[in-house]
């Protein structure tokens, strides 16, 4: 199998690690605030802001894209915080209503100008394609240092690289400022760590990651991956660092079990489909999450005692 | 002159006439939702002064601090720290919030938490360092929690995690220690225990201003207080401020008279 695994797994396999990792950092800290269904109300505001950049540039490119996405974000939290203040709402009721105008603006946005002749897919939009994430030109692990071959890699796989690579420095650099303003930010605030200002890069984090996990996992199940891993590991360890490291070895594994259990698991079993690569890795993720909850060191119950 | 430019104005005045206070307020008010909550207070604490901040539940007095530091937005007023407006003043300002405030079964050791005071001091972009282990190691012993290191903050009891609390402002190595009720839930060894920390910061000449519920002990704890009820009502040394007219006004009937004058006469 190894050839034809180098051709219609590997670059599967690598694109949904990387999605799983972008989106779990970042996740780590929305579950700890609480606020872990902010990954699927993002990837509803981040529509206008696709729409927005497809109206602006014309094509369908990803960067234009994850660009919109980002200033949809930033646009939500600001409308978020402007209800706020302006209209004493709770900030539940304030993120419900802007998450849900801004997807209506966006559907609205779409059929005014015409754009509506672009095809959207929606099963694809709702769970993902990894499996034609393949490379082509990956005919054996050769092609591992032929440059010809390695220039004919989907190109989700340099954008996912590059996206985590983002997310990873966000975190590492305000570490404190993101440590300090989830734990404590009325303290976050006195020492001028400005919380309001970190948790808006959090939410732009998130709709970037979301949104670059979108083409291998769909709008549904990136959701699981913001959530599961980091939930999983926090019942691994109560220190904030070996959480973020437990979250990437639980994303990583889920996303390589998942394809690898989605694509063969049907033959072992004597079957000749093959199952949802992106439902797969939320199924394992789900299992780990489970397992973490039984048997996990930190789980509640166990840090009591302890 | 637009109103944001008088508003600069009037911070540089109060500044220049309280070059010395730590923590100086005027005509601070504040509304939640268009309702106030604390209305036009003024509030100039003397330097070297250990400050009781009473009145009734629902009166603003946590919302008069918060206020004051910038954490909660207000409405008008003007607030200075050591004669300097708020920004340029924070690292000499160390806030300890209500301990109910924040969640302990955040993933953190007692020395993680103690270690958020030096974020100034490691700086933007910075990590810590073992010399910043050190301090924060340092300012556990000093709150008799030095055993307690790495724990994780949700295996405490509540007058451990004030200590915690306490620890991570001793870490600030402040001037002013501004505290939101530090003694609510926490047994009386603790009490005792963070009464002498803070008497020993008061000596070293440290200014220490906490929101305070139980009025039997204002006299012992306190050498200045600020009685309000959403209006400043009195301030001033406990000797002066500190009576039975003046408690009435900021209690009303929540309190029999014959127990705020037992209070204030003892």
């Amino acid at each position: 199998m190894t050839d034809s695994f180098v051709q219609l797994s590997l670059t599967p396999i690598l694109i949904g690690v990387l999605a799983s990792c972008a989106c779990a950092l970042p996740g780590n800290f929305l579950v700890l605030r609480r606020q872990s269904l902010m990954g699927d109300a993002i990837s509803h505001v981040a529509f206008p802001g696709i729409v927005a950049a497809f109206l602006l540039t014309g094509t369908l490119a990803a960067w234009p894209m994850l660009i919109g996405a980002a200033g949809a974000a930033i646009v939500a939290v600001g409308l978020i915080e402007l209800i706020r203040r302006l209209g004493n709402i709770d900030p539940g009721a304030a993120m419900g209503v802007v998450f849900t105008t801004m997807f209506a603006a966006g559907v609205l946005l779409l059929e005014q100008t015409g754009a509506r002749n672009v095809h959207l897919d929606v099963e694809h939009a709702l769970y993902g394609n990894l499996e034609s994430l393949i490379w082509l030109k990956g005919t054996s692990w050769a092609a591992l240092t032929d440059p010809e071959a390695l220039a004919a890699l989907p190109p989700q796989l340099g954008r996912l690289a590059l996206v985590l690579l983002a997310v990873a420095a966000f975190t590492a650099a305000f570490w404190k400022e993101l440590l300090i303003g989830t734990f404590d930010p009325t303290f976050a605030a006195s020492v001028g760590a400005r919380p309001g200002l970190v948790s808006a890069g959090l939410v732009v984090t998130v709709a970037v990651a979301a949104v670059a996990a979108f083409d291998a996992v769909g709008s549904i199940i990136v959701i699981a991956m913001f959530i599961c891993p980091a939930a999983s590991a926090r019942m691994m360890t109560d220190r904030m660092g070996p959480q973020i490291g437990w979250s990437l070895v639980f994303a990583a594994l889920a996303a390589v079990m998942g394809f690898v259990l989605a694509a063969y698991g049907p033959l072992w079993l004597g079957g000749r489909h093959s199952l949802s690569a992106a439902g797969m890795i939320a199924a394992v993720s789900g299992a780990i999450l489970a397992g973490a909850a039984l048997c996990g060191p930190r789980r509640k119950g166990t840090r009591a005692a302890a | 002159m637009n109103a944001p430019v008088l508003m600069a104005e009037a911070g540089r005045r109060l500044g220049a006439d309280h070059p010395e206070s730590p923590l100086a307020i005027a005509g601070l008010t504040v509304a939640y939702g268009g309702k106030p909550v604390v209305v036009s207070v003024d509030l100039v604490t003397p330097p070297g002064a250990m400050l009781a901040v009473i009145g009734p539940n629902g009166a603003g007095k946590s919302t008069l601090l918060k206020a004051a530091l910038g954490i909660v937005p207000r409405v008008s007023g003007e607030v200075t720290a050591f004669g300097q407006p708020l920004r340029e003043a924070r690292r000499r300002i160390a806030y300890v919030p209500q301990r109910a405030s924040v969640d302990w079964e955040f993933p953190a050791t007692v020395l993680d938490v103690v270690m958020m005071g030096l974020y100034r001091e490691i700086g933007l972009l910075r990590f810590a360092g073992k010399r910043h282990r050190e301090r924060a190691a340092e300012c556990l012993r000093r709150v008799g929690m030095q055993d307690f290191a790495d724990r994780q903050i949700g295996q405490l009891s509540g007058g451990q995690q004030q200590r915690v609390f306490l620890a991570r402002a001793l870490a600030q190595g402040a001037g002013l220690y501004v505290m939101d009720e530090p003694f609510a839930g926490v047994d009386a060894a603790t009490e005792r225990a963070i009464v002498e920390v803070l008497k020993d910061l008061n000596r070293a000449g440290r200014t220490i201003l906490c929101v305070h519920h139980d009025l039997s002990t204002v006299k012992d704890y306190f050498t200045h207080v600020l009685i309000m009820n959403v209006r400043r009502i009195a301030d001033g040394p406990v000797a002066a401020a500190f009576t039975p007219e003046n408690l009435q006004a900021a209690y009303g009937g929540r309190l029999a008279p014959a127990q705020i004058g037992g209070i204030a006469a003892e």
